[in-house]
């Protein structure tokens, strides 16, 4: 997948496809392509498809409500998680100086990164709310590093159409299209209001996503790989709460 | 009233009606997109109902505002079983997570909702439908009218036979009051709620008072809807459920006895 003359002959052989049969009818098609969610053919995929191509066709480029600091909430919560495994208590005792992010699939460098790396890449800081699918809202300051630049750096390829990332916890991972991907508040967080990102709100890094529900911004976050394609990701819904039977799009 | 009605006397459905309508003369009452529309529409609310319902039970409580939690005081605590854990109830029980298929089936059935209003809003407006049956005349608007009609409904008479090929002035008013009022109020707060739709209208959230208000209007909207529909199914017994579900299925109505 890394081999950069194959992904030459990709991109020359689309390129000339395209040229073919007229860019603007490619365009079309991608676009066309770009507003279906991958729990489409699900039970309720109709109105899935409906309210994500809506979304996606009004939101693209929005930016997520931003609230002054003095609004922060004073007392946030955190859903109440089960034990999150040797591992875990093992690289939380060490200060998580051992905790690493991978970043793989289709990029043209793959990486893994200590936490002492991802703190010294550049911030973005910004007070959004975060909403779980429950009907539960606060407000907090979240800073951290933007996914894009991390995508940026490890060269991410032209043909990537998603950011799977996985949480420690075994049973939790996502995905996200690339306008989410690329939009500027979506953030590796590891800080809130200020301090280190606390473990029950997903220290020491989770995603941080506004736009979307709670169970979309990974908690531990610890992985992330491009892809063009979610078929061989769990049950090809994009996720593991999509394969629960929730919505992939959770920007509703 | 009965003159601006499309009134075209047809004999009765003779081979699907049932023995005492056979022998009498039904007459149109509903049009075919007023019936297709109405259906559709309850279908829509009653999944919506079901699955809001649903929905609420995984945070029972309501808050004003912007933010609310169970570390936060709500104005407003059901007291129901919770599907999570992190919800003290006083119950000592945890219902199943039905969340999944409770918020696919609730935004389907919200755009099902949305289709079929844009589609009876713009037969409304443009077969007059709106304008002859749902605005109430000047002298139906009368403090003497409105309080005859509303004691006749307090005594649950059933209606003459004006009422029958036309709805009276309490209808129009409930129905208008749901149609432009309610109904719209429900997908603006329900759209509120949504983090994707105020990142590129947040007026709509703001204009409310915050995320949190949204969801309480939300809930508060839907008991005025659920009196609606009581009220509603309560009338159609008063005033005759056969022959009333008749002119909503079929279309035609059966004049009442003289």
């Amino acid at each position: 997948m890394n081999n950069v003359s194959r992904r030459k002959f990709i991109t020359t052989g689309l390129a000339v496809a395209a040229g073919a049969s007229g860019i603007a009818a490619a365009a079309k098609i991608a676009q066309h392509h770009g507003l279906i969610p991958p729990d489409a053919g699900v039970l309720y995929g109709p109105g899935e498809t409906l309210t994500y191509a809506a979304q996606r066709l009004l939101t693209r480029h929005s930016m997520a409500r931003e609230f002054p600091r003095s609004e922060v909430s004073t007392n946030p919560f955190a859903n109440p998680v089960d034990s999150l495994g040797d591992e875990f208590n093992r690289l939380q005792a060490a200060g998580f100086v051992d905790w690493r992010l991978t970043v793989d699939g289709m990029v043209a460098r793959p990486a893994t990164l200590s936490l002492a790396e991802i703190r010294s890449f550049p911030t973005s800081t910004h007070v959004t709310m975060i909403g779980c699918e429950e009907g539960w809202t606060y407000i907090a300051e979240w800073t951290g590093v933007p996914l894009s630049y991390i995508l940026d750096r490890a060269g991410a390829l032209p043909q990537a159409r998603y950011v799977v990332y996985r949480s420690i916890q075994s049973d939790w991972w996502e995905s996200i299209d690339m306008a989410d991907a690329l939009h500027p508040q979506t953030l590796l967080a590891h800080r809130m209001n200020g301090n280190a990102l606390p473990v029950p709100f997903g220290g020491p890094m989770r995603l941080r996503l506004p736009r979307q529900l709670g169970y979309k911004n990974v908690k531990y976050l610890n992985q992330l790989t491009l892809t063009d394609n979610l078929k061989a990701f769990g049950k090809g819904l994009g996720g593991s709460d999509p394969d629960y039977g929730y919505a992939w799009y959770a920007g509703i | 009233m009965n003159a601006t009605l499309p009134i075209s006397a047809r004999p009765a459905d003779h081979s699907s009606s049932a023995k005492p309508f056979s022998s009498v003369t039904a007459r149109r009452r509903h049009s075919a997109l007023v019936r297709v529309t109405h259906w559709l529409t309850a279908v829509a609310f009653l999944a919506l109902l079901l699955s809001g319902g649903e929905i609420l039970l995984s945070h029972p409580r309501f808050y004003w505002g912007e933010t609310g939690n169970v570390n936060m005081r709500p104005w407003l605590n059901l007291h129901v079983p919770s599907s999570r854990r992190a919800v003290p109830t006083g119950y000592g029980y945890v219902l199943p997570d039905q969340n999944g298929w409770s918020r696919y089936l609730h935004f389907e059935a919200a755009w099902l909702a949305v289709g079929t209003a844009l589609l009876y809003g713009l037969f409304g407006v443009f077969s007059g439908h709106f304008r002859r049956h749902l605005v109430p005349t000047s002298s139906e608007l009368s403090l003497k009218e409105l309080g005859t009609t509303l004691l006749r409904h307090l005594r649950f008479e059933r209606p003459g036979n004006e009422e029958a090929w036309s709805y009276n002035v309490l209808q129009r008013l409930s129905y208008l009051l749901v149609i432009f009022v309610l109904f719209p109020l429900m997908i603006w707060t329900g759209l509120a709620m949504s983090m994707g739709f105020t990142s590129a209208f947040p007026l709509s959230v703001r204009l409310l008072g915050g995320q949190q208000t949204a969801r309480s209007l939300h809930f508060l909207v839907t008991m005025l809807l659920v009196l609606f529909l009581l009220i509603h199914v309560l009338m159609v017994f008063v005033a005759g459920f056969r022959n009333r579900m008749r002119a909503m299925i079929t279309g035609r109505a059966i004049p009442p006895a003289e």
